[in-house]
Parts: structure tokens; C-alpha cells; sequence
């Protein structure tokens, strides 16, 4: 079992750290690449978790389309290295930080407190072999879950729909990029 | 075997360096990944608890939000490029239309 | 039982709505018509229920008529209604009839004013507010008459108002008397608040039992009430208005200065004799303020210049002798030298009005003279006026006047010394009327050429009036003449059952003079005392003004220091003017430039200014800043998780 709390640990921090990098950089395609790596250390701790098929779609749809679809953008608004002059917000940076920490804290107690019933700390249920597979997901999805899931097909044809309307050019818009 | 709170632990430290890159950072697509990494932490909390309780409706659950997370990306992304177009900037502080 | 009483002040009421809405509409005469009519009227109605009155048996004597509740307020009420006892009775017919006559005269006066119409809308209105003075069965009634003949007062005096010096008169009378009613209300509170009731039967029967005899609470509700009485009749210190309310119309002067206004705080003493006999520190105060205020107004009278000032003073000296007649508790003799006073003081301001209309407007006594042989209609009547005021028998004057003189050293509440002060203003009285006389109508002719050319008898419709008035000055003393020079004073013996509360019944005082003729035998010295005194003054005045007149310049200037303090009238209202109304006023400067304009209006702009300050400082909360609006959004989800979490 050792093998599982290294694997655990080493995603953790990959996921940790990806995500902290993504939010220092300057640069928004390193963000972005960041992100991928942080995304992949997720999808690492999902299929621990026993969910193989959602683990695989993360990198998918996630790493690989959200993530390029951004790429995309940044490279067509042609984004590089916008240098940003000081801040306007009164409050802090140190003061937010301190803020996320609080926030964090709360999270945690809410974890402690709430979500755990006294008596199950550390317990896991016992678990089909088949738990996570995408035959199983895919069971649940097109039974119980089968209105739903047809909703969503139209919720990504009108964000497609959206996304094309809004991002049109003007007839008679001569400036800005591609 | 790691304890299963540990995930949500991690679950809970992901969004609160999502949170953080929402406020703290001036660049548009920076918050904007913020988001969606939220999105994730959210996520991974609901595979956790799925795990726990032995119930693969969390599965589904998560497929949804997936989905809808591609949806919102590609509007949000969409919104971007004409904000882009018409302020030649990403820098948040720069959108203060709501001022006054 | 019940009579329509309320036609007595009707008739008055609907001449001045008349008159006032018509305004300017209807001809002249019509309006005289119509004023004249209604106060005609008013007498007719006022005869009428005065037999109806005598009709009566002696202790039932009073008509009371109640036309409608007009405070019906829990325990305060208040009706409009009418009592018509034998002193209301006198003073309606004295009213009534003495108004009637100075309308007939106003016509031939006001004859080319431009305000002819408004003159008479007023006149009845004044005529109306003292008929419900006289006529209310409760002082609340009887106070409004009271305020409306304040306001009649007002109005009259500043008629010509666009002559600064009579709207300032007008103003002075009002404010002055208002200072009286500020005492009178007081006194009608502490009333009310004892009684319950501010009805005069009613109070007249329980203030025996509720107050306690000489103590606090009555001697306090009668001393305010006399404040209010010496504002209305111009007795020391509130009669600084008279003199100046001159400024008036002549006509207006004889009514409501001589004959009607100023008589209603001898009327309303008069009529709560009852509470005033149960508070004798009152009456001396009354007696005390009356005597010297009559003496006081009398030594002015003879300093002064103007013939219409020397009549205000007069007036004022002759109130005061109602008051000292009220004040040794003889209400009756009061009413009665009220009477006659009407009589023969509105004679003398309406031949005093026809001299002026003869000479054309002047009504300084150094420039007439002479004037017996042009104006010898005015002349005589003028002279029985002036025979009735100082005293002379047969004549009105006399008998009221003695009346007085005799009460005032024999009653209980009378004192010697009161008779002695009255004496001598007594001869005061006849040294400057007859000096009056003798400068205006005797010796050589001190006008200038111009005036000497239109100097002219006034007309009928004014000399008439004179004559009646004549006529009442002398025979009106006639129902008064006492017991001891053989009458049967039926005047004192028609009032006796309103004056019963005074514990001073004619019987037996009659009684008394039948049984010791020593008191007879005072009375009569008394009176052929003061008839004497009087003579000589006259005598002094004839030497002074008619036979040797640089007597009199030396004499001036003799006393020079004195004169100048007497034509000064004693300089009172310059006092007043300093002491009370120049503190008031920059009271008043202070209160407005500090207080209102720094305090209270600082204070409100200030709150403005806080407040737009406050928003000022909170707009920046609205920085359109994204980012700041999520930070807070993100504090606001903390707060909320904390509070879930610590429940």
C-alpha cells in the first residue's frame, strides 16, 4: 500500500503545485501548460479513486480540448506578455491571500464537521470490481440519468451557437485581429 | 491506504488556489482558468464522496459538470475575443464600466 | 323663559355683512341706511326686551336665551348664549342708543372719505362684538366680544392707515390690549379650572363654596381679570394706547373711546362683582389703580394742546373713577357714572369732531378762539357737556360723580384718602375742561385768515346728534338722584338684584340714613364741598384763560420744569420704549441672528451636509473594479460558512 500513498502524494503535489504556477505567470500559455500539468495529476488521483472513465475523459475533454480551445485564443489575440501596471483594487494582495487562507480553513472545518458522520473517519465502502468503469457509468447515464444527459447535447449546441454569435465579426469591422 | 479525507483535503486546497488566482490576478484568462480550476476541485470532491458512499451517480454527476464546463469555456472564451477586440486589453482593472 | 335675545347683536351682524361684502357696490346712502337701520334695530329690540324685563317681578329679573351649544367638549362647555339682566340691559340701551346716534352723526363727518364704506362695515362690526360682549351669559362669549372689539378698535384707529402715526396707533392699541387679555385668559383659567364651568350663573353661585373668601386662587383669577380690564379701559399702565388712538376718526374716538369700548372693563368687573366681593386685597387694588390713574390722567389733561388729547385723558381720568367706584364695592355707582359718561363724553368728542370739521382739520386749541359766535350750536351743547362733566348739579355728571365721591368715603372698602384724591381731580377735571372751553370757543379768534373764511356750523345730521346727546347729559343723571337730596335712586334699586352678591342692599342703607341722620348730614356737606371746589377752578380757569391771558404764559413758565413733565405726559411711553420694547427687540435680533440663523439653520444645513458628506465618502465603494467586487464577494460567502459552521 505504500506504492498508493506515494502515488497519492506525488499527484497532490504535482496537482498543487500546477495549479499555483498557473496563477503566478506572466506568460498566459505557460499558465495554460501549467494547468495541463496539474489537470493530469488530477486525472492521475481520479483513477486511484477507482474512476477510470471520468479520470479519462478529464484528460479528454479537459487537457485536451478545453485546454487547447484556450491555447487557441491566446495564440489568435496574439496575448503574450501583456505587462500590467499597478493595481487598482484597494484591498491588498496580502490582505486577499489572508482572505483564500481563511477561506481554506473554513473548507476544511466544514470537511471535519459536517460532511463526516461521527463514527466514519477513514471508511470506504467496499466496492464492485467493475466501480468506475465506463460500462457501468455509462449504464447509470443512459438509465437514471438519461434526461440529463440528453440535456446536455443541447446545452453544447447552444454554447456552440453562443460562442459563434457572440464572437462575429461585424459586417463592417475592419480592426482587430483575425 | 491513504485516508479518504485526504482528498478532500485536496479537493478543499484546490479551490482555494482558485479562489486566490480570481482575485489576486489582473489577467483576464488567468481568472478564467482560475474558474475552471475550481470547477475541477469541485469535481474531484464529488468523485471522492462517490467513492466513499460506493454510488456511481457521482460519476454521472461529474460528466455533466464536465460538459458543462466545455460549454462555459467555449462562451466564455467566445466573450473574451470580443472584449479583446473592443479594449485591446485584458487587464481586468481596465473593465470598470459598472463604476458609478 | 325664553326670548330671541340673539336679535339684539343680529341686526348688527348682518348690517356689516352687507356693508362688507357690497363694498364699493352701493351707493351711499344706502350703506348709512343700512348702518344705521341695524344699530336702530338693535336699540328698538334692546327697548323692547328692557319692558318686557320690567314687566318681571324685582328678584326674577333676568332673561336668558340659549341658542345653541357651541363647545360641547366633555366637561367644557360652552354656549352661545345671551343674558339680559338690568345691568345688561343698561349697558345695551347705552350701547344701542349712544351708537345709533354717533351713525347718524358719522354721516354727515365721513361725508367725503373715501373709505365711507368701510367705515360703517366696521362700525357695525364693533357694534355687534360689544352687544355680544354685553349680552354673553359666559365669559368665553363674553370674550370674544371682548377680541372683537379689540380688532374693531384696530381697525378704526389705523382707518387712515396710510398715515404712518395712525397705523402705528392702530398697532400700539392692539399689542397693549393684548396684553391685557393675556391676564384676562389667566383669570378666566384659574375660573374654570376651579368651577368647571365657565358660565356666569354658575360660577356666580359656586365660587362662594369652592373658593375660599380673600384667599390665593381668587384674589389671583380677579387681579388677572382686572389686568385684561385695565387694558380695555386705559388704566394705569396699559392706557398708553388711548391718547394715540386720536389718531382715529373723530366719531370713532366718542364710541368706542369715550362711550362704549373702554366701559367694557367696568362692565365685566361689574358683572363678577361676586368673585371681586370675595377678594377684598383685589378691590383695593382696583380702588388704589382707579384713583391714581384718574388723578395721573388728570394732570396730563392739563398740559396738553391738542383737543382731542385733552378729551383722551379725560377719558382715561373718568375711567378711573368707574374703577374706583367698583373698587370700594359700589358696582352700581359705577355703572351709573358710566352711563352718564357715555352721555356727555361722546357729546363732547362729536362737538370736539365738529369743531375740527369747521376748521378744517385743525385741532390745535392755540389756534382757535372765538369760535362761540360761528359755531353756536356746537358751542352749547358743548357747554352742557362740559357742565356734566365737571360736576355741576342738575346736570348727569354730578350725580354719578357724587355718587362715587360719597362711596368712596363712607363705604367699608372706601377710605378717605381715596375721597380726597378724587376730589381734587374732580377740580382738575373742571379747571381744564373750562380751559378747553374757554380757549376754543371764547376770546380772540387765533386762527389764520384762511381758516377764519370757512370756518362754518356744522350740519344737521351732525348738530342733531349733538342735541340729543345734550339732552341725555342732562336729564340722564335724573333716574340716580339719591335718597338724601330726596330721589329715590331708582337707578341703584334697578341693579340691586345683579349687585346682591355685594352684599350691599339699598334697604339698608336707607335704613341707615333714616335712623342716624348724621350720615345725611356728611354726605350733604360732602356734595356742597365738591361743588365749591369745583367753582373755584372754574373760576380759575376763566381768570386764566379768558380775562388775564398772560397770566397763564407766566404762570408756564413758572413752573416750567412741571409743564414740560406734564405736556410730556410724563414721559411714560419713552419708559416704556426703553424698559420693555427696546429689551424685546433686541431679544427678538438676538434670537433670530444667533439662534435661528446659526443654530437652527446650521444645524440643518449641517445635517445636510453630513449626509451628502456620508455618501460622498461611501461612493467609492462603487469602484466598477471586478476583481474588488469579488474579493468581497468571497468575505461575504466567509462570513456566511463561519456563521453556518459556529451555530
Amino acid at each position: 500500500m505504500l506504492i498508493e500513498t506515494i502515488i497519492f502524494y506525488t499527484a497532490a503535489v504535482l496537482a498543487i503545485g500546477g495549479a499555483v504556477m498557473m496563477i503566478r505567470q506572466q506568460n498566459p500559455v505557460a499558465s495554460v501548460l501549467y494547468f495541463i500539468v496539474s489537470l493530469v495529476a488530477q486525472a492521475i488521483l481520479y483513477v486511484q479513486l477507482s474512476a477510470l472513465f471520468i479520470g479519462a475523459l478529464l484528460i479528454i475533454i479537459y487537457a485536451g480540448a478545453i485546454m487547447v480551445l484556450f491555447l487557441f485564443v491566446i495564440m489568435l489575440l496574439n496575448l503574450r506578455g501583456e505587462k500590467f501596471e499597478g493595481a487598482q483594487s484597494k484591498i491588498g494582495g496580502g490582505a486577499k491571500f489572508v482572505l483564500s487562507i481563511v477561506f481554506f480553513v473554513e473548507l476544511i472545518f466544514i470537511v471535519k464537521q459536517i460532511v463526516f458522520p461521527p463514527g466514519m473517519q477513514n471508511g470506504q465502502q467496499q466496492i464492485a470490481d467493475t466501480f468506475g468503469s465506463v460500462e457501468m457509468v455509462a449504464t447509470h447515464l443512459f438509465r437514471e440519468y438519461l434526461f440529463p444527459f440528453e440535456l446536455t447535447s443541447i446545452l453544447l449546441l447552444v454554447a456552440i451557437i453562443g460562442a459563434v454569435v457572440i464572437a462575429k465579426r461585424e459586417k463592417s469591422d475592419t480592426g482587430g485581429e483575425i | 491506504m491513504v485516508p479518504i479525507v485526504h482528498y478532500l483535503i485536496l479537493s478543499a486546497l484546490l479551490f482555494a488556489i482558485g479562489t486566490i488566482g480570481v482575485i489576486i490576478s489582473r489577467n483576464l484568462i488567468i481568472i478564467f482558468m482560475a474558474i475552471e480550476l475550481m470547477l475541477n476541485a469541485a469535481n474531484l470532491a464529488i468523485i471522492t464522496f462517490s467513492r466513499m458512499h460506493g454510488n456511481v451517480d457521482g460519476h454521472a454527476f461529474v460528466f455533466i459538470v464536465l460538459t458543462v464546463a466545455a460549454a462555459e469555456a467555449a462562451v466564455g472564451l467566445a466573450i473574451m475575443i470580443m472584449i479583446f477586440r473592443n479594449k485591446e486589453t485584458i487587464n481586468a482593472d481596465k473593465f470598470n464600466l459598472l463604476k458609478r | 323663559m325664553s326670548q330671541p335675545l340673539y336679535l339684539i347683536p343680529l341686526f348688527p351682524l348682518i348690517g356689516f355683512l352687507l356693508n362688507g361684502l357690497l363694498l364699493g357696490k352701493i351707493p351711499k346712502k344706502l350703506v348709512s341706511f343700512i348702518a344705521c337701520a341695524s344699530v336702530g334695530l338693535s336699540l328698538l329690540f334692546g327697548v323692547k326686551f328692557f319692558f318686557d324685563l320690567l314687566s318681571l317681578p324685582e328678584g326674577a329679573r333676568a332673561i336668558e336665551t340659549v341658542l345653541f351649544a357651541w363647545i360641547p367638549s366633555g366637561q367644557f362647555n360652552v354656549d352661545i348664549g345671551f343674558l339680559f339682566d338690568p345691568l345688561s340691559a343698561v349697558m345695551v340701551l347705552v350701547v344701542s342708543g349712544v351708537s345709533f346716534i354717533i351713525h347718524i352723526y358719522s354721516i354727515g363727518y365721513m361725508h367725503d372719505d373715501p373709505g365711507y364704506g368701510r367705515y360703517f362695515t366696521y362700525l357695525n362690526l364693533f357694534v355687534f362684538s360689544m352687544l355680544m360682549l354685553v349680552l354673553a351669559n359666559n365669559y368665553l362669549l363674553m370674550f370674544v366680544g371682548w377680541e372683537g372689539v379689540g380688532l374693531c378698535s384696530y381697525l378704526l384707529i389705523g382707518f387712515w392707515f396710510e398715515k404712518k402715526s395712525a397705523s402705528d396707533a392702530g398697532k400700539k392699541a392692539f399689542i397693549v390690549n393684548r396684553i391685557g387679555d393675556f391676564g384676562f385668559l389667566l383669570g378666566l383659567f384659574i375660573i374654570f379650572w376651579n368651577v368647571g364651568s365657565l358660565h356666569f350663573a354658575t360660577v356666580f353661585d359656586k365660587a362662594p363654596h369652592i373658593f375660599m373668601a380673600g384667599g390665593g386662587l381668587i384674589t389671583a383669577a380677579t387681579i388677572l381679570l382686572f389686568l385684561g380690564a385695565t387694558g380695555k379701559s386705559a388704566q394705569i399702565p396699559l392706557y398708553v394706547w388711548l391718547p394715540d388712538a386720536m389718531e382715529g376718526p373723530t366719531p370713532v374716538s366718542a364710541l368706542i373711546h369715550a362711550a362704549t369700548m373702554v366701559t367694557a372693563g367696568v362692565y365685566m368687573i361689574a358683572r363678577s362683582n361676586v368673585l371681586y366681593m370675595m377678594a377684598p386685597a383685589t378691590l383695593a387694588v382696583v380702588a388704589i389703580v382707579g384713583i391714581a390713574t384718574a388723578m395721573f390722567a388728570g394732570t396730563i389733561a392739563l398740559a396738553q394742546n391738542d383737543i382731542k388729547r385733552v378729551l383722551a385723558y379725560s377719558t382715561v381720568s373718568q375711567l378711573g373713577y368707574m374703577f374706583t367706584a367698583c373698587g370700594v364695592a359700589a358696582f352700581s355707582a359705577g355703572i351709573f357714572h358710566l352711563m352718564t359718561h357715555a352721555f356727555f363724553k361722546a357729546l363732547l368728542f362729536l362737538g370736539a369732531g365738529s369743531v375740527i370739521h369747521g376748521m378744517a382739520g385743525q385741532q390745535d386749541m392755540r389756534y382757535m378762539g372765538g369760535l362761540k359766535r360761528r359755531m353756536p350750536k356746537t358751542f352749547w351743547t358743548f357747554l352742557i357737556a362740559t357742565l356734566a362733566i365737571t360736576g355741576i348739579p342738575g346736570f348727569s355728571g354730578f350725580f354719578s360723580k357724587d355718587e362715587i365721591l360719597w362711596k368712596s368715603f363712607s363705604s367699608d372698602y372706601g377710605s378717605i384718602i381715596i375721597w380726597a384724591i378724587g376730589l381734587l381731580t374732580a377740580g382738575m377735571t373742571a379747571f381744564y375742561m373750562f380751559r378747553l372751553i374757554y380757549l376754543t370757543f371764547y376770546g380772540e379768534e387765533r386762527m389764520d385768515s384762511h381758516t377764519k373764511e370757512h370756518i362754518h356750523e356744522s350740519p344737521s345730521v351732525m348738530t342733531i346728534p349733538l342735541m340729543a346727546l345734550a339732552v341725555l347729559s342732562v336729564i340722564g343723571g335724573w333716574i340716580g338722584i339719591p335718597h338724601v337730596l330726596g330721589g329715590g335712586n331708582q337707578f341703584e334699586k334697578f341693579l340691586e338684584p345683579v349687585m346682591a352678591g355685594a352684599g350691599y342692599h339699598v334697604e339698608e342703607v336707607e335704613h341707615a340714613l333714616a335712623s342716624g341722620g348724621h350720615s345725611a348730614a356728611v354726605e350733604l356737606i360732602l356734595m356742597a364741598g365738591s361743588v365749591v371746589l369745583v367753582l373755584i377752578f372754574i373760576y380759575l380757569a376763566f381768570y386764566l384763560y379768558n380775562k388775564n391771558i398772560a397770566a397763564a404764559g407766566k404762570l408756564r413758565n413758572s413752573f416750567g420744569g412741571i409743564h414740560k413733565l406734564l405736556y410730556g405726559k410724563y414721559f411714560i411711553d419713552e419708559l416704556y420704549g426703553a424698559v420693555i420694547i427696546r429689551p424685546l427687540i433686541n431679544g427678538s435680533l438676538f434670537l433670530w441672528k444667533v439662534f435661528d440663523v446659526i443654530i437652527i439653520d446650521g444645524l440643518l444645513n449641517g445635517l445636510a451636509t453630513l449626509i451628502g458628506d456620508m455618501s460622498r465618502g461611501l461612493r467609492p465603494v462603487q469602484t466598477g473594479n471586478m476583481r474588488t467586487y469579488a474579493t468581497i464577494f468571497l468575505l461575504g460567502v466567509i462570513f456566511i460558512i463561519g456563521y453556518v459552521l459556529l451555530r
